[in-house]
């Protein structure tokens, strides 16, 4: 069934009355993804794209069942939104905000703890299982339904990766995007997970960028299991110029710089392979298929 | 958003951080009034500059008269200093801090950081103060102690303890560096901080703990919540950070394919396969998503106002709210205005990728259109060697 989201899955829209969200849930809509209810504090009661709209995020489920929740609530109350969807016991939630305080999401992270709700982002393009369900804002005609997971923490270079499977005649099974922000909910680790145990899944691409140690994290992860499946990894940054730096601290609390050449070291001796170019990232899955 | 040390000392003192007296000068003049005003007979005279390793740099110096305290000021103000932190440009001298001079027995490093990994604000700390601190990280790494904090629970006493215990403040100084760790991590919560460093925190003969530097940096997403924190932000210095300035995230570099993409992944990909294909690029620029077309069309023409820029290489990937042809339309509008023809090689993937085609056709744009993203990076190295 690929991963984390399929054509079953029933999303409820935190946020999505506002323009921005309006746009989105529109496109989903349209993409095929099932989406029964709104939630809008104040407006409970109204009707908004044809959806029933809720006061809070535990009515709406009650209401409809809904499993999966997206967030376009804006950065100053996008944490008490992730919260609530988190005790109201929805399965996914998946969200788009960007710029949300990192000690709100250190609070999140901490509510997450104990409970069976998967977080992806915030920051993320969101997740898509081509043909089945986009939830998100990535653009749904660069995918094809095919057998490669992509998992990535960048938006535009994740939708980069995914029209060249899908020019290569690849496709994909799911493609999510974890986020781009610095404390966020599922990891390169745990996705990989998810795809090695899928078998609608052949292949997994991982993209990752400068900064933190979690392509680090999934190298280890990765040289350990020594999966069947092949992986093929780009880390974006290998140019970019060293920035400014205050302090030590961070360096010292991460135990590395995360520069791109200490992550594709680390992602190429756990047996990843890493094409020179980040155009090749699909030619060098298809080659590792064929082999 | 980075603050300066004495704004840093300033915001802890209510927390706990006692350091020596000291005063923020202007001008040689101001630092010679200060010194004579904090009184004493040996001063630090230190240039406020946003990064670190100063120290290395020339950046601090002792000095035991008040004339010597305008002299040193006077030659770190309107200086550039260039510290291992600053990359190469370095950091223009705009303030100093001048500073009593304080007599340590010995010297520890305690700092507050965002641990990724664990998700948690962490405590860290050492015995061994000092800029040497990330080779004692490397080389020694059991002289470094963590704390992860429970955003729950706050700083648990136990935990501080044992850190004061592993930084060499146990004992008869385990409470007192015990409640500076609680309040430390209260003023992090507090201000939305980033970053608290205190390196070196001193232990005084009379058993004192002076922060004798401090650094610290309060989180740009949370600032709508501390107005008072972006009252102290230098206007003069963030002109140089593109960002505040036009709104998107500009990085000038010295090669000569100027850069339009939309995402910072994407961006950073479009370099590394520039430089891969031999080409160097002249900017880094990350057109955000919510941009609008005016927005879009200032970033092209900073990048096309560059001198240096031989070709203009534009990569989008259509998607979320950003459409190819409204950053054609952006495009067209900025060529329009620079006024210079610049060869463009265009590549755009994803939502009105050939509505942008079009556009750029119907407003007299010339630019060779590339299928794809290796394509369009040979084909602007190509460009810029003079063949089309």
């Amino acid at each position: 069934m690929a991963i984390l989201v399929d054509a079953g899955t029933r999303v409820i829209g935190q946020g999505i009355t506002g323009r921005q969200g309006t746009f989105h849930a529109e496109q989903s809509i349209a993409y095929g993804t099932r989406f029964v209810a709104c939630v809008t504090p104040g407006k409970g009661g109204s009707r908004h794209l044809y959806l029933p709209v809720y006061d809070r995020v535990a009515d709406a489920v009650e209401a409809t069942g809904a499993d999966a929740s997206v967030v376009y609530v804006p950065p100053e109350r996008a944490a008490d939104a992730m919260l609530e969807a988190i005790h109201a016991g929805v399965k996914l939630v998946v969200c788009v905000t960007e710029g949300i305080p990192v000690l709100d999401m250190v609070r999140v992270k901490r509510a997450l703890e104990g409970t069976s709700t998967t977080l992806l982002g915030p920051n993320t393009p969101g997740i898509i299982t081509p043909g089945a369900c986009r939830i998100g804002i990535m653009p749904g005609l660069i995918h094809r339904r095919g057998r490669i997971g992509i998992v990535s923490r960048s938006s535009t270079l994740t939708y980069e990766a995914a029209a060249q499977c899908t020019a290569t005649g690849l496709g994909q099974s799911t493609v999510v995007g974890i986020g781009a922000d610095p404390v966020h909910g599922i990891g390169f680790v745990d996705c990989l997970k998810l795809f090695l145990a899928d078998d609608e899944t052949d292949g997994i691409i991982l993209i990752g960028e400068i900064g933190g140690v979690e392509e680090e994290a999934a190298a280890t992860f990765l040289g350990e299991a020594r999966p069947s499946k092949p992986v093929v990894g780009y880390v974006a940054g290998t140019t970019a110029p060293a920035g400014r730096r205050m302090g030590h601290a961070g360096a010292i609390i991460a135990g590395g710089r995360g520069s791109a050449r200490e992550k594709l070291d680390a992602l190429r001796g756990a047996g990843v392979i890493v094409p020179d170019s980040p155009a090749e990232i699909a030619r060098a899955m298809a080659q590792a298929l064929r082999t | 958003m980075d603050i300066h040390e004495y704004q840093a000392k300033q915001l802890l003192r209510p927390y706990g951080l006692a350091s020596p007296p000291g005063e923020c000068a202007f001008t040689a003049e101001e630092a010679e009034l200060a010194a004579r005003r904090i009184g004493g007979s040996r001063w630090v005279v230190k240039a406020q500059i946003l990064a670190g390793d100063r120290g290395l740099a020339g950046g601090v110096k002792m000095v035991a008269s008040e004339p010597d305290v305008r002299e040193a000021a006077r030659a770190m103000l309107g200086s550039r200093l260039v510290t291992p932190q600053t990359g190469g440009e370095g950091e223009p001298v705009r303030r100093v801090y001048v500073e009593a001079v304080c007599q340590a027995a010995s010297e520890h490093y305690l700092a507050l950081g965002l641990d990724r990994t664990a998700s948690r604000v962490t405590l860290v700390g050492s015995d061994a103060g000092g800029t040497a601190i990330e080779s004692v990280a490397g080389r020694q790494p059991e002289r470094i102690s963590h704390v992860a904090v429970d955003p729950v629970d706050g700083v648990n006493a136990a935990d501080a303890r044992r850190l004061a215990t592993d930084i060499g403040l146990g004992g008869e100084h385990a409470a007192e560096a015990e409640r500076l760790m609680i309040g430390l991590y209260d003023a992090f919560v507090a201000y939305d901080a980033s970053l608290i460093e205190i390196n070196p925190l001193a232990l005084t003969r009379d058993g004192a703990l002076l922060a004798l530097d401090a650094k610290m940096s309060i989180d740009d997403n949370a600032l709508f919540r501390h107005r008072d924190i972006e009252d102290l932000r230098e206007r003069e210095h963030e002109g140089r950070l593109d960002r505040a300035r036009h709104g998107f995230n500009y990085i000038a570099l010295d090669g000569d394919v100027g850069c339009v993409v939309n995402g910072a992944g994407l961006a950073m990909a479009t370099m590394d396969i520039l430089k891969l294909h031999g080409g160097v690029p002249a900017n880094f620029l990350d057109v955000p998503p919510a941009a609008g077309r005016d927005r879009i069309t200032a970033a092209c023409r900073l990048v096309l106002e560059n001198p240096r820029v031989k070709v203009m290489l534009v990569n989008v990937v259509g998607g979320g709210i950003t459409r190819c042809d409204v950053v054609a339309e952006a495009l067209a509008s900025a060529c329009r205005a620079a006024g210079r023809p610049v060869p463009i090689v265009a590549r755009f993937e994803g939502v009105n990728r050939e509505l942008a085609r079009k556009v750029l056709r119907d407003t007299g744009v010339r630019a060779v259109h590339a299928e794809s993203f290796g394509d369009a990076a040979a084909r602007a190295v190509r460009a810029v060697a003079g063949e089309r």
